[in-house]
């Protein structure tokens, strides 16, 4: 017997029962109940519901954000190689990555939207700009993109089986689609200075010696770094999202050429980052902190923030996943392109990571002291009501959405 | 030492005798008075907690009988070059007044994103992580002034070197027909407060302030110098470990001031 | 964002951040736009419907 909702899906698919979805979703939306309880505290007594303190100004929110941000590259980089460069068969993976990014920026912006001390005061960073700043530069191409995101999304909702039979909206999801490539230039610009804008928050601080980079006219060089290590993950984790769908449907959603391609240009440029960041910790370690009266064994010397974070992130989680992914016989074998592709986002997480808590926690005056933290029961809701948020909304598309339009030829 | 930029009008500054200081927080209480800082029913979270002015406990390291120990009152800095906290702010909620020097926040306009007390290496922001707590009846609110604006929880406050009273001489000397004014005229709460007269505040560009002469002496120092964000707060004092701990320095790199004669 | 915040002043930075920002919403504003123009003449019947291939 067909599913209830069986006209929804898309033609010629199978899906299992709603009863069965149902439940499945059952713990996102607990996750989601969860974050909105903690977003009604924090909105409603302040930000004293979280352990964030005045050492602590940024946290797990902080962490999250940056790092979904970074794991969304996903979307404009893909979509910058199926429009720009004309990669024809990454079209097969595009509405995923579209679908990833999406999610993670959305989410991203509700959760800043709770972390900003006054949350309707969010538009002065429209208003009253600071050209000068890099937050500023970040929230307008977040916000930007965020609209970009959204008129890419809008398209593959459109191609839900029953929508489709509305002729007006049939036709502007088509002529949207003609237009995508103008729509993924702007989305490539917007996010290239986003995601540099988010690693330039940390390389400005001057008087911040862990983090303060020197660079390239304004943009110090963790601005280029972050881009690339966003490139380089973001494709990884849209070919693990894809991976994950295939493994709890059971079917192949996605052709191996298009896996293929991007695993190969994601190894290239998680080669080179790590090549370029271990020279720019060079530099750091070796130049510019001694240049401040540090030394670098100064920022690890106390606190469980150790040398082996840096150890972890650039090695363990950088160039061995480089290596793995570099093999093209490693790189085809499904096990470890997984390994691979989860050890490379592991990395630029803890690099996120490493960059806001770290960097908080180590004091600058000779006299400061290390100080510590661990979220609250509420931070933690809110950042996992993301990770419930993104699981739910694919869900949905998956089921009602041509998501992966070559499902239906591989699994005749 | 560092030069303040070239700009011709008052520049106001602070020089701190360690030497003098007895580290008995008068500066702290007379700044959470003057400013309208408010209180928490536990006040223990040092962390969370509101003050401008941070009294800093330090220590030679030696044991006894050598020990020694001495205090670092550090208000803001009003950072002269390229201002840490300035430069970061996304909606422009900060910002340094060249005819003065001072680093002012404008309340109303901070939307708590605290992307300056990351930047800030001093520590000189704070937080509203709660919003303000005046209760009646016990006296909290008498010493509310009407100079200070209130904060309200999610904004980022810091020691404003008591603008309002620099506002409140000013009005004096403009009706008394004059725009120049007298050293004395304006000056913190916690230069006024402190029992040891260890705080001196002026004009840094004025020659004939004490504080332009003082931050002559060899002794002068400022925190976190090499960063190079211009504080305009110096240290005095005689005792070299507490100069050493204006800054870091690798080995040998720290001058004293009367090297050992060879 | 807009010129007439009682203390902004144009400088060069600001040129340039606000002529990318701008440009790029008008872009965006333009694709929305013929994106809409061209369903609606197609709706009408002024244009052709044009079947996409994917």
């Amino acid at each position: 017997m067909n599913p209830f909702d069986a006209a929804l899906f898309p033609e010629g698919t199978k899906r299992c029962s709603l009863k069965l979805f149902i439940a499945w979703n059952i713990p996102w939306i607990l996750l989601l109940l969860w974050g909105l309880v903690g977003a009604v505290l924090c909105l409603y007594k302040g930000l004293n519901q979280t352990n964030m303190t005045d050492y602590f100004a940024f946290a797990l929110w902080i962490v999250f954000d940056l790092a979904v941000i970074a794991l969304g590259a996903g979307a404009f980089f893909t979509g910058f190689l199926t429009y720009i460069i004309g990669k024809k068969e990454l079209k097969d993976i595009i509405n995923a990555a579209v679908l990833i990014g999406f999610i993670c920026y959305s989410g991203a912006i509700a959760m800043l939207g709770i972390d900003i001390g006054q949350p309707l005061r969010g538009w002065f960073i429209f208003w009253h700009v600071n050209v000068h700043s890099m937050l500023a530069e970040v929230s307008f191409c977040i916000t930007a993109y965020l609209g970009v995101l959204a008129i890419e999304y809008l398209p593959i909702i459109l191609e839900n089986r029953q929508i489709q039979r509305i002729k007006e909206l049939r036709l502007f999801g088509n002529n949207l689609h003609e237009i995508m490539a103008m729509f993924a230039a702007t989305g490539t610009f917007l996010s290239f200075f986003h995601q540099g804008s988010l690693g330039g928050l940390f390389g400005v601080m001057y008087a911040r010696p862990f983090a303060y980079r020197e660079g390239f006219y304004v943009w110090p060089w963790t601005f280029f770094l972050f881009v690339l290590s966003a490139i380089a993950a973001g494709p990884c984790f849209t070919i693990l999202c894809t991976r994950l769908a295939e493994f709890i449907t059971r079917k192949k959603l996605v052709p191996d050429k298009a896996v293929q391609t991007l695993a190969k240009i994601a190894a290239y440029l998680t080669g080179i980052y790590v090549l370029l960041k271990i020279v720019d910790t060079l530099v750091w370690a070796y130049k510019l902190t001694p240049k401040a009266g540090l030394t670098l064994m100064d920022y690890y010397k106390e606190g469980p923030y150790g040398i082996w974070l840096l150890i972890a992130e650039v090695i363990i989680f950088g160039i061995i996943p480089a290596i793995i992914l570099l093999i093209p016989k490693a790189r085809q074998h499904p096990g470890w392109l997984v390994v691979a592709c989860l050890m490379n986002c592991t990395g630029i997480v803890l690099n996120r990571f490493v960059f806001t808590v770290v960097t908080l926690a180590i004091p600058v005056m000779p006299f400061g002291r290390f100080v510590s933290y661990w979220p609250t029961w509420q931070e933690w809701g809110i950042a996992l009501a993301l990770v419930g948020y993104g699981f739910l909304l694919f869900s949905l598309s998956y089921r009602y959405l041509p998501l992966f339009p070559k499902e239906r030829e591989l699994n005749p | 030492m560092g030069k303040l930029s070239e700009h011709k009008g008052p520049k106001y500054g602070m020089v701190i005798d360690l030497d003098k200081c007895t580290g008995c927080g008068t500066c702290m209480v007379a700044c959470a008075h003057e400013n309208n800082l408010s209180v928490r029913p536990d006040e223990s979270d040092i962390q969370r907690k509101l003050t401008w002015m941070r009294l800093y406990m330090v220590t030679n390291g030696e044991a006894y009988p050598k020990t020694e120990v001495s205090y670092f009152p550090r208000p803001c800095m009003q950072c002269d070059h390229h201002t840490p906290c300035v430069s970061v702010c996304p909606a422009t909620a900060t910002d340094y007044d060249i005819n003065t020097g001072i680093v002012s926040q404008i309340y109303t306009r901070c939307i708590g994103c605290r992307y300056c007390m990351a930047a800030c290496p001093y520590h000189a922001r704070v937080f509203n992580w709660w919003d303000g707590y005046f209760p009646k009846g016990k006296g909290l609110e008498r010493y509310l002034s009407p100079e200070v604006s209130v904060r309200m929880r999610g904004v980022v406050e810091k020691c404003t070197f008591c603008h309002h009273r620099l506002m409140r001489a000013k009005t004096k000397a403009y009706n008394e027909g004059r725009r120049e004014l007298e050293e004395d005229e304006y000056i913190t709460a916690c230069t006024e407060a402190c029992p040891a007269n260890a705080i001196t505040f002026g004009d840094l560009n004025n020659p004939e302030h004490k504080v332009s002469k003082l931050i002559k002496s060899p002794y002068a120092f400022r925190l976190l110098e090499r960063l190079g964000t211009q504080p305009k707060v110096y240290y005095l004092s005689k005792k070299e470990w507490v100069r050493k701990l204006g800054d870091n320095y690798l080995p040998g790199e720290f001058k004293p001031v009367n090297p050992p004669k060879a | 964002m807009f010129p007439f915040c009682f203390e902004w002043k144009w400088d060069p930075d600001h040129f340039i951040f606000l002529g990318f920002l701008y440009l790029v919403l008008i872009i965006i504003g333009t694709g929305l736009g013929i994106a809409f123009l061209k369903t609606s003449a197609q709706v009408l019947g002024f244009m052709r419907e044009r079947h996409f291939d994917h």
